[in-house]
């Protein structure tokens, strides 16, 4: 098993976001987790990458091992990849360079050799095909004066040289228009491999149409509360969540959330 | 208060490596100072009468002046009786006339604080003028530069070997009425370095001068001077290290460019004293004049100064542009940590046509430091079509260090344009956490985004210089810098 999560809970101050959320992933599968907004879909996202602004219970195993125990640089060396929703801008700090820091802690880890500038560039032009980035994004610094859809390409290109085992994409779809978001969505695609898990957040059935999911889960309050396979997410797309939400409010937990 | 912040807290608590202290047998005044003092270094440098009367002159006008207290830095009352004026190594022989004949203790220390004089001078083609408290101890290269005519040496050497340039061109853009710590230098400077590049003449490397304070109690008062005739060029970069001791030692130096028609002067610093303990005991007080003259139409200066140093630096290299057309530039990043303070800017006071200017400050504040940008930007009536660009940008590693900005303009020409832009950063929790989601530990996250904030102005630097700028800023934050 690639993931394991027991009785997730994830709180910030007195507010708790995660209320036990259960969740298995597979190498070789993807996840889609859908919710309304505030359903906890992102909180997930930043928990299982080591964010240390919640306070966290309960129980993850990253192939078998304790996620939870482990920093988030540690994370990410072991092959853990968030996609932020919202990159952040390092002024001054060359794209390239951040991305072959990134690599080479990467390969440190898995006790390969470091990569230097010429070999990393050419692993970099090669990668950048699949989210049609052209060369004049790595002499730019990291995200700054990006757009929102180069920002997500830019998310994209380091999942592709970083070579994730379990690679998370936080609303990768938000704020694109239909033919970044092809993009974007065909990068992930080559990306899929059966050694890899993808965990698809997202708030809409519209990325799923080009990234179709193996499981869907839909959250709500904080809590998985449907699974289901991609039909469930065109469900969706049809009746909204607001029976889910109704249905969990009360806080007790109810796997099959009714769909009239 | 979040781990990232104890993190970055712990990083910036490392200790200075440059704080030792070398065994040199030492020729010192005694402490205190007096015009017999004043006459004791005069004689001891064995200078000309005029000398030592501007010297005289020079003290009889600081005992009217007061200190000025306006700078954004609290630090106690200087005992200016408690300084000892004049420390020099003792010579072993009757005073070094090459490298080999110098103390070895003393290029064993440069050796330590990695500045071989004789090797790196010659591996990296940069003349060094290495001065260890007040007296220069030794000067690569003289002879190459000699065959183009540059003058590169002591400011001992050039009262001997060229009074005249020194009597032309000293205290002629820093007068020694000027302020309070310029005009205690005029009176007991001890040594510095001399520079003078003839017309003409693009010097064939760069010019360097290494300052040590080794001696206890003294005080380090060393005057620059730099002079490019007309269309001559000169890069010129100053490093500085002292010891680490518990009491505040002041560096009063006054520094003189002079840019005659169609020259360039590109003068860089890295500055790196003591900066005290991490209560705030101790270190150096940088208190410092440094100011270049465009005298000549076309001509230009230019500099760049990475202070990370000190425990307060109070200082504004600064230009005037008096010849039509002419540049002044002003790069700098300014590191303040634990309880540093540091109040440094620049003056550009526009004087001829078509001057233009840009001033480009990045302060670094971490710990208790605080750091102050203060700058002028004056543009006389007489300065058509003058320019000025000017930016500065703070930047804050966790919650107990300030940043302050005090610009002022003041403009008599209608035709000025003057530009002025400012921004305040932290280094947030959400982008280290990014850096470390790629698996870039903190230490070395921060280190990125601090080198990324400053590279504007690194790269302004000769490259040798730059990248020890880097590894300055890791001293300075502690290994943050990588």
């Amino acid at each position: 098993m690639m993931l394991q999560i027991r009785n997730l809970r994830a709180s910030v101050g007195r507010k708790e976001i995660l209320r036990g959320l259960d969740l298995d992933v597979r190498a070789g599968e993807v996840h889609a987790i859908m919710g309304p907004n505030g359903s906890g879909k992102s909180t997930l996202a930043q928990v299982l990458a080591g964010r240390e602004t919640y306070d966290v219970t309960g129980e993850v195993l990253y192939e078998g091992r304790n996620l939870l125990a482990m920093s988030p640089e540690q994370r990410a060396v072991e092959g853990v990849f968030l996609a932020f929703q919202y990159p952040l801008e390092i002024p001054g700090v060359g794209n390239l360079y951040f991305l072959r820091t990134a690599l080479n802690m990467v390969r440190k880890q898995r006790g390969l050799e470091e990569l230097d500038a010429m070999d990393f560039l050419a692993l970099a032009k090669e990668r950048m095909k699949l989210v049609e980035m052209d060369q004049s994004f790595m002499n730019r610094s990291v995200n700054a004066g990006f757009s929102g859809g180069e920002k997500k390409r830019n998310e994209i290109l380091q999942m592709a040289v970083l070579e994730p085992k379990l690679a998370i994409l936080d609303e990768t779809d938000s704020g694109l228009d239909i033919d970044a978001l092809r993009v974007v969505a065909s990068g992930v695609n080559a990306l899929r491999s059966k050694e890899r898990a993808l965990l698809v957040i997202t708030h809409y059935q519209r990325l799923l149409d080009y990234i179709v999911p193996d499981r869907v889960h839909v959250i709500a309050n904080g809590r998985i509360v449907r699974s289901g396979d991609k039909n469930l997410a065109l469900e969706l797309e049809k009746y909204g969540y607001a029976d889910f939400e109704k249905d969990t409010a009360g806080g007790t937990p109810s796997a099959a959330g009714a769909i009239p | 208060m979040s781990a990232v912040q104890s993190e970055i807290r712990e990083l910036t608590n490392r200790e200075y490596q440059y704080g030792f202290v070398t065994d040199l047998e030492t020729d010192v005044a005694p402490r205190g100072l007096n015009e017999d003092v004043i006459r004791l270094i005069s004689s001891k440098k064995n200078e000309p009468q005029w000398l030592l009367d501007w010297r005289l002159r020079a003290y009889r006008h600081w005992l009217t002046m007061e200190e000025p207290c306006w700078q954004n830095a609290h630090y106690g009352p200087i005992d200016y009786q408690d300084i000892i004026y004049y420390a020099a190594p003792k010579p072993k022989t009757a005073g070094p006339k090459s490298l080999d004949e110098v103390d070895p203790e003393v290029l064993a220390m440069f050796n330590k604080l990695g500045i071989s004089l004789a090797e790196q001078g010659r591996l990296s083609g940069i003349a060094v003028d290495a001065i260890v408290d007040s007296v220069s101890v030794g000067t690569t290269f003289k002879k190459k530069l000699a065959e183009v005519g540059v003058i590169f040496c002591s400011f001992s050497e050039a009262v001997q070997d060229h009074p005249d340039l020194v009597k032309k061109y000293l205290g002629s853009v820093v007068p020694y009425t000027d302020n309070y710590f310029a005009t205690l230098n005029s009176a007991v400077f001890t040594d510095g370095s001399f520079c003078f590049i003839p017309k003409g003449v693009r010097c064939p490397m760069e010019l360097s001068t290494y300052f040590r304070i080794n001696q206890a109690d003294t005080g380090q008062f060393e005057r620059t001077l730099i002079v490019c005739e007309d269309g001559a060029y000169v890069s010129y970069l100053e490093g500085c290290t002292a010891p680490m001791r518990d009491k505040n030692q002041l560096h009063a130096a006054v520094v003189e460019l002079v840019a005659l028609e169609g020259a360039q002067i590109k003068y860089s610093t890295v500055q790196n004293w003591y900066p005290g303990d991490k209560d705030g005991k101790g270190g150096i007080y940088n208190f410092v004049t440094k100011r270049g003259k465009c005298a000549g139409a076309n001509s230009k200066i230019s500099w760049t100064q990475v202070e990370t140093g000190s425990a307060i630096t109070w200082k504004y290299p600064s230009v005037i542009l008096k010849g039509d057309n002419s540049v002044g530039e002003f790069y700098s990043v300014a590191l303040t940590n634990n309880r540093q303070q540091a109040d440094t800017g620049t003056k550009m006071i526009h004087i001829g046509k078509n001057t233009r200017s840009t001033i480009l400050s990045k302060g670094i504040s971490a710990g208790h430091g605080q750091n102050t940008y203060r700058g002028l930007v004056k543009i006389l009536k007489a300065a058509t079509g003058a320019r000025n660009h000017t930016q500065c940008d703070s930047l804050l590693l966790g919650d107990q260090c300030g940043a302050h900005t005090f610009p002022y303009i003041e403009v008599m020409n209608p035709t000025a344009q003057v530009e002025h832009e400012a921004s305040t950063s932290t280094i947030g929790e959400d982008q280290l956490f990014y850096c470390r989601q790629r698996g870039i530990p903190v230490e070395d996250a921060t280190s990125m985004i601090v080198n990324g904030f400053c590279r504007e102005v690194f790269k302004e630097l000769p490259m040798e210089f730059a990248v020890e700028a880097q590894k300055l800023l890791s001293v300075s934050l502690e290994g943050c810098v990588g």
